[in-house]
C-alpha cells in the first residue's frame, strides 16, 4: 500500500503533465467537429448503394478548423456534395496522430471511396491502404501519387507566388521585401522561388530578405506564431515593406509584427484578410495567395465519378485557377493590369516559374 | 471475511464505480456539446460491420494498449518508490531513435537482429534515465525538475537527429523524414494466429504487434522482481518508508539509480511496438505522448502490473473509437474527457477504500483488545 502522500503528489504531478501536454498542443483539438447536416452514416457500412457516391475525407492533426487550407479542402468537400450529390465524411485523427492509417482503413471498410488524404503527413499511410484496398481510388493533398489507386493533387505554388512577388514589388516603393517561410522544405522552397522570380521581375534589383523559422523536417515552424512575429519584426526594422508569409499559422505573427510596424504582409493558402479574425489585422493583409485545395478537392471527386483512375499527381497551377492572389480590400486592384499581364504571360508559357530558389 | 479478500473486493468496487461515474460525467460532456450519448457509447461498442472489421478493429485496440502498457510499467516502476520519473517521455524518444538507426545500419538473422535492437533501446533508455538519477544522488536535483527538463532536450534531439545524422533516403517529393528503413529480419512477424484461433480473419494492414509476446513477458518479468525478489522489496521498503528502509541496511543512492535506470530501459522499449511491427523506421510521424499517458495507465493501474494491463487495455478501447465516434457525430474529445475523468475518480475511489479499510481494521483491532476506543494501525 503506498502512503497518502505519493497519491497527492502523483495526482499533482499527473494534472501538471497533462496541463503540460495540453499546452504543448495548443489549440490543435477541436478537431472533431462535424456538420449537423451530414447524415449519419455508421450502419452503412458493407455495400455501398450501386451508383452513391461516397467521398471520405481524412485531416492531419489539429487540421479542422484552421481557416486556412484544410477547411479549404473541407469546402471542396461540402461543393462535391452540394453539386454533385456525393455523401460526405470528414475524420480527424487523435492529438497525437498514432491512428491516421486507421482512419483510412475505417472509411473504406465503410464503403467511402474515393477517400482523400489532407496533408503530406498521409503520404505513407495512403500507400499503405491503396495497397490494402486496390479497388478504392485515393487522394493526397501535397504529396506524391505513390500507388496506382493514389492521385497526388499539387499545386503550382510558385506561379501564384510569382504574382505575390510582381503585387510586393510594385507596391513596396523602396523595393525591400522579405519572405518567412514555415519549414525550409522543398514544397516551401516552391514558394520562395516563385516570390523571389516575381518581385525580380518587377524590380530587378529588390532587396529580399528570407527567413525560415525551422529547419526541414521539423514542424512546428507552421504553428509558431511567436517565431513568426520575431522573424518579420527584423524584416520591418531592416526596412522592408512587405512581408509574403507561408508558414501556416505561423504567418498570424507575421501579420502582428506588420501592424505594429505599420507595414504590409501578404497572406497564403486562402483569402486570410476574411479568414483571420482580428480586425486590425485583416487591413495589414494587402493580398494572398490563394492555394485552391477546395478546387483540387472538387476536381478530384468530379474525375473519379467521370471515371479517372489514379496513378499520376494532378497540379492545379494558374491556368485551372488553381492558384491566384485574393482582391479582398481591393489594395491591389490599381495594379490588377499589371499581375494580370503577368498571369497570361505564365499561362501562356513566356515566363516559367522556378521551383527552387 | 479475510482483510486481504476484503480489500481487494473493496478495489474492484472502487474501480466500477469510478468507471460508471465517469460514464455519467462523460454523458454529461456529451449532452453538452448536442450530441447523444446513447449514439456515443454505442460507437465504442462499433468494432464494425465485417469480420474483417472487427478483426483489424481489436488488433488496433491491443496494439495502443501494448505501448501503453510499456509506458505505464517504466512509470511505475519508479513510482513504486516514490521517484517521479516524468522522463518516459524523453527516454522513450531517445532510446527509439538510436534503436531504429543502429538497428538499419547491419544485417543478421531476425531473432539476433531484433534482440540487439530491443537490446539498444533498453540501454539508450536506461542511459538517459541516468542521467537525472546521478543529478539525484550527488546532488540532490529533484528528479521531477529534472526528467521534465531532459525531456526538451530529448525531444528536439531526436526531431535533430532524424532530419540529420540519422536520417535516410528520402524518395522524390516526399517531406517527412525518417531514419533509414530497417532490414526486413528486423521486422517483427506478426501475431495474427492469435486472432485466428478465435475464429476471426487476419486484421488488414500490419495486424497485431507480435511485440504484444514482449510486452506480456515483459510484464510477467517486471512482476517478478517487484514482488518476488530482494531487489523488489527493497524499492518497496524505500517508496513506504526511506529512513525505515536506510535503517535496515537498504542503501538510497543504489536504489535510486537503480530503479530509474530499470524505469528508463523499459522506457526504452515503448517505441519498438510501432518501429518494430508498424513503420520499420523512426520517423516525423512517430508517435508522441506516449510517456505521458504512461503516468496515467500506471496511477489507474496502481502500479501493478495486472491492474496497468487492465488500464492499457482500457485505454486502448477508448482510443480506438476516435472513427467510429466522427462516424456517429460525436465529437472524438469525449475520449480524453472519459479518460482524465477515470483517472482522477479512481485515485479519489482509491483513497475512499484505503479509508474503509483502515477504519474496518482498527475496529477489527479495538474488539481483539476489548477496547471500545479504535486503535491506530498502520495501513
Amino acid at each position: 500500500m503506498l502512503s497518502k502522500r505519493f497519491g497527492r503528489l502523483a495526482t499533482g504531478t499527473l494534472a501538471g503533465a497533462m496541463l503540460m501536454a495540453a499546452a504543448a498542443c495548443g489549440g490543435s483539438g477541436s478537431g472533431g467537429e462535424t456538420t449537423a447536416s451530414t447524415a449519419p452514416s455508421a450502419d452503412s457500412s458493407s455495400a455501398p448503394a450501386g451508383g452513391a457516391l461516397k467521398v471520405g475525407l481524412a485531416f492531419d492533426i489539429g487540421g479542422r478548423g484552421d481557416k486556412s487550407f484544410n477547411d479549404a479542402a473541407y469546402a471542396g468537400l461540402e461543393k462535391a456534395k452540394a453539386e454533385l450529390g456525393a455523401e460526405i465524411k470528414e475524420l480527424s485523427p487523435a492529438s497525437d496522430g498514432s491512428n491516421r492509417g486507421e482512419l483510412l482503413t475505417q472509411l473504406a471498410d465503410a464503403g467511402y471511396n474515393p477517400i482523400i488524404g489532407v496533408g503530406f503527413a498521409y503520404g505513407e499511410d495512403i500507400k499503405k491502404a491503396a495497397e490494402e484496398y486496390p479497388e478504392i481510388q485515393f487522394a493526397v493533398v501535397d504529396s506524391a501519387s505513390n500507388a496506382t489507386n493514389v492521385t497526388g493533387l499539387l499545386f503550382a505554388e510558385e506561379q501564384g507566388s510569382y504574382l505575390a512577388g510582381v503585387a510586393a514589388a510594385l507596391k513596396a516603393e523602396s523595393g525591400h521585401v522579405g519572405f518567412v517561410g514555415g519549414v525550409e522544405n522543398d514544397l516551401i522552397k516552391k514558394f520562395q522561388a516563385g516570390f523571389e522570380a516575381g518581385v525580380k521581375s518587377v524590380k530587378s534589383d529588390a532587396k529580399i530578405d528570407v527567413t525560415y523559422l525551422t529547419p526541414d523536417g521539423d514542424f512546428t515552424g507552421f504553428r509558431a506564431p511567436d517565431k513568426g512575429k520575431v522573424a518579420a519584426e527584423k524584416m520591418y526594422q531592416d526596412g522592408a515593406e512587405i512581408v509574403y508569409h507561408a508558414s501556416g499559422d505561423s504567418g498570424l505573427g507575421v501579420f502582428q509584427a506588420a501592424a505594429a510596424a505599420k507595414k504590409k504582409a501578404i497572406g497564403v493558402d486562402s483569402d486570410q484578410r476574411q479568414t483571420v479574425k482580428e480586425t486590425n489585422l485583416q487591413e495589414v493583409i494587402m493580398t494572398s495567395m490563394l492555394k485552391r485545395v477546395d478546387v483540387g478537392v472538387f476536381e478530384f471527386v468530379k474525375a473519379f465519378q467521370g471515371g479517372a483512375k489514379g496513378g499520376t499527381d494532378v497540379i492545379y497551377d494558374l491556368k485551372v485557377d488553381g492558384v491566384g492572389l485574393s482582391t479582398t480590400g481591393g489594395e491591389i486592384d490599381d495594379i490588377a493590369d499589371k499581375i494580370e499581364a503577368a498571369q497570361k504571360d505564365i499561362v501562356d508559357g513566356k515566363i516559367t516559374v522556378p521551383t527552387k530558389p | 471475511m479475510p482483510a486481504g479478500l476484503f480489500r481487494a473486493l473493496l478495489t474492484v468496487a472502487g474501480a466500477v464505480a469510478a468507471i460508471v461515474l465517469a460514464i455519467g460525467i462523460s454523458s454529461v460532456a456529451i449532452v453538452a456539446v448536442g450530441a447523444s450519448p446513447a449514439d456515443a457509447f454505442a460507437a465504442f461498442l462499433n468494432f464494425g460491420a465485417t469480420e474483417k472489421a472487427v478483426s483489424t478493429s481489436i488488433a488496433d485496440m491491443l496494439n495502443r494498449a501494448v505501448t501503453l502498457f510499456i509506458a505505464g510499467l517504466a512509470v511505475a516502476i519508479g513510482f513504486r518508490m516514490n521517484l517521479f520519473n516524468i522522463g518516459v517521455e524523453g527516454q522513450y524518444r531517445i532510446a527509439a531513435i538510436c534503436a531504429a538507426f543502429v538497428g538499419s545500419t547491419f544485417v543478421a538473422p531476425a531473432p539476433i537482429q531484433i534482440t540487439v535492437i530491443i537490446i539498444v533501446a533498453a540501454a539508450a533508455g536506461g542511459l538517459y534515465a541516468l542521467i537525472p538519477a546521478v543529478m539525484k544522488v550527488t546532488r540532490g536535483v529533484n528528479e521531477v525538475i529534472s526528467t521534465i527538463m531532459l525531456n526538451y532536450i530529448a525531444i528536439n534531439l531526436a526531431a535533430f537527429l532524424v532530419r540529420g545524422p540519422f536520417a535516410g533516403e528520402r524518395a522524390e517529393g516526399q517531406l517527412t523524414t525518417s531514419t533509414p528503413v530497417l532490414p526486413e529480419s528486423a521486422w517483427f512477424p506478426n501475431v495474427n494466429a492469435l486472432l485466428e484461433m478465435f475464429g476471426l480473419p487476419a486484421p488488414r494492414g500490419d495486424g497485431l504487434w507480435g511485440f504484444l509476446i514482449v510486452a506480456i513477458l515483459l510484464g510477467v518479468g517486471i512482476w517478478l522482481v517487484l514482488e518476488r525478489t530482494r531487489f523488489g522489496f527493497e524499492v518497496k521498503a524505500s517508496g513506504l518508508n526511506a529512513p525505515a528502509a536506510l535503517a535496515s541496511g537498504v542503501d538510497p543512492k543504489r536504489m535510486v539509480i537503480s530503479a530509474m535506470v530499470l524505469s528508463g530501459a523499459v522506457a526504452g522499449l515503448i517505441g519498438l511496438p510501432e518501429i518494430l511491427g508498424d513503420e520499420h523506421a523512426f520517423g516525423s510521424n512517430f508517435t508522441p505522448g506516449l510517456g505521458f499517458l504512461g503516468i496515467a495507465v500506471a496511477l489507474l493501474g496502481r502500479n501493478k502490473p495486472a491492474g496497468i494491463a487492465v488500464a492499457a487495455l482500457l485505454f486502448g478501447f477508448l482510443d480506438r473509437a476516435q472513427g467510429p465516434l466522427q462516424f456517429a457525430d460525436v465529437p472524438p474529445s469525449v475520449i480524453t474527457i472519459m479518460q482524465g475523468t477515470i483517472v482522477l475518480l479512481v485515485v479519489i475511489a482509491n483513497e475512499i477504500t484505503s479509508r474503509i479499510a483502515l477504519r474496518r481494521e482498527e475496529r477489527r483491532a479495538a474488539q481483539a483488545l476489548g477496547r471500545n476506543t479504535p486503535v491506530e494501525v498502520a495501513a
